[in-house]
């Protein structure tokens, strides 16, 4: 399994795009791999502040519930609605329609503590 | 942290272990064993039960013989339910209770001969129910074998269970009525077939001695997978229990819990003769009712309830989730609670405590899955 490498990654393994001042995000196929079917996604409302590493949701398999973690700060500008009806699309396509939501990233020196497709990938080979 | 752990014991590998890590499977530690969570998918298991066919492998459940003149009045005294009325080569859902009516485990008894039963226990339990067991029998003509190690067991689960089990057996499949059990071979090794299991699908159990489990369990996968069935993990059997109402021992079952609250009044014969271990305690739950009383609610609002997650009625905490999860057939997230005995009417409106939020949720009748055919 390889991350893609025009995204970065937390080591909590969510990803994020980055465009301009904007970021998308999502957890890594890994992430989605380890919890199995995923059932429920429960995302904030758009217009909450984000802060770097502290919970902004929870994403649930049919056995478990896993805190997601703000991979920088910023305001929510929008969530993926699809989520709510069809949560397997983060197991099906954890880069593309499973993304999670957008957020306008408040301090941009918070992306250089991201890691690369490369880092992400020797991070789950080390386990 | 498993019950091994804090006995400071070994975890104890199936003899189905070099199968699972050849199926890829995802393996957990489970009432002190190493055992296969997931294959695939829990949703894609779970289905493949409910409209085909599953095989799962149980060989860390107890099996504890029971023998001897005196085993069936033995025990009689020893567990909630009457063996002794038990026809040879039938089995009934038991429980094992402490002195004050708290639940040690809950049992499947097979009577396997006039004199001779089998006590099928939770793996987690084993341990416990075979020392209570012994200590019940105390002076009487009957000796406790505990055969769990020695006893490998395949269950074999779904719709097409019989076309799979069928064309490997030389026992009547069709003679063999629910809770029923038969000796005979599956895949030319001698097993004793109960139609029993814990999915709310019709399937059997077989058990086999450890050293050929195998070579059971190669065969059948084979007629399994020709089903266009799958391997099945605990996880979908825990999805799968959990929609046919089943109680889970640890879950919905406890030391802490009688069988009046979990539903199971039913299983416990105060009629029977003789003295058994918490008959004084029972006679006074089932005269003066239960304090608390298992539901099962649907989820009306967005989220799932979890095991330990609070349940209100109004302002009021009426009890807890003891088990709780997405439903695969059904689509919504279900759960059972236990809750006050004045908010166990279908169709009451009670609220989840899930993380910070009041989530509402509805209760329902149970099971939340019945199989039509």
């Amino acid at each position: 399994m390889t991350a893609p490498n025009d995204l970065r990654y937390t080591r909590d393994h969510e990803w994020v795009r980055v465009d301009g001042d904007e970021a998308t995000v999502g957890i890594t196929q890994y992430a989605a791999d380890q919890l199995g079917d995923i059932v429920f996604v429960e995302l904030p409302d758009t217009g909450r502040d984000l802060e770097e590493a502290k919970p902004f949701g929870v994403v649930e398999s049919v056995k478990a519930v896993s805190d997601l973690f703000a991979p920088v700060s910023g305001e929510v500008t929008a969530i993926n609605g699809a989520l709510a009806s069809d949560p397997e699309l983060v197991n099906s396509d954890p880069y593309g329609e499973g993304w999670m939501l957008k957020l306008r990233i408040a301090s941009p020196d918070q992306l250089d503590d991201l890691l690369d497709g490369e880092a992400y990938d020797e991070l789950v080979a080390a386990g | 942290m498993t019950d091994a752990a804090v006995k400071g014991h070994a975890v104890l590998e199936t003899p189905l272990a070099d199968r699972h890590a050849a199926l890829r499977a995802r393996m957990i530690e489970f009432s002190g064993w190493r055992m296969p969570v997931q294959y695939t998918s829990i949703i894609e298991e779970h289905r493949a039960v409910r409209e085909r066919v599953g095989l799962f492998d149980l060989s860390h459940m107890g099996e504890l013989i029971v023998e001897g003149p005196d085993a069936g009045p033995a025990l009689a005294g020893a567990v909630v339910t009457n063996p002794p009325a038990l026809a040879i080569g039938r089995a009934h859902y038991s429980m094992i209770c402490a002195a004050d009516g708290g639940i040690i485990d809950d049992l499947i008894i097979y009577r396997l001969a006039e004199d001779r039963f089998m006590v099928v226990a939770n793996a987690g339990n084993a341990q416990v129910v075979s020392d209570a067991l012994a200590e019940r029998l105390g002076s009487a003509r009957a000796v406790l074998d505990d055969q769990s190690l020695a006893t490998g067991l395949v269950a074999v689960q779904g719709p097409r269970s019989v076309d799979v089990l069928g064309p490997h057996t030389d026992v009547d499949l069709a003679a063999l009525r629910y809770y029923a059990m038969a000796e005979g071979t599956v895949a030319g090794i001698p097993a004793q077939v109960g139609r029993t299991g814990y999915t709310g699908e019709d399937g059997f159990e077989v058990f086999v001695e450890t050293r050929r489990v195998g070579e059971l369990w190669d065969v059948l996968l084979d007629a399994v997978r020709s089903a266009d069935g799958l391997p099945v993990g605990l996880g979908a059997r825990d999805t799968l229990r959990l929609e046919a109402g089943m109680p889970l021992y640890g879950n919905e079952l406890d030391a802490a819990t009688n069988p009046f609250e979990a539903g199971l009044g039913r299983v416990v014969k105060l009629d029977k003769p003789g003295d058994f271990v918490g008959r004084a305690a029972l006679e006074r739950v089932a005269a003066d009712g239960p304090k608390k009383s298992l539901v099962g609610m649907t989820m009306e609002g967005r989220g799932i309830a979890r095991h330990g997650y609070p349940v209100h009625a109004g302002e009021r905490r009426t009890g807890v989730i003891t088990s709780g999860t997405q439903s695969p057939t059904l689509g919504v997230p279900i759960a059972m609670a236990y809750v006050a005995p004045a908010d166990t009417e279908a169709g009451t409106a009670l609220e989840v405590e899930i993380r910070d939020a009041r989530v509402a949720a509805r209760v329902v009748p149970l099971p939340f899955y019945r199989r039509t055919t």
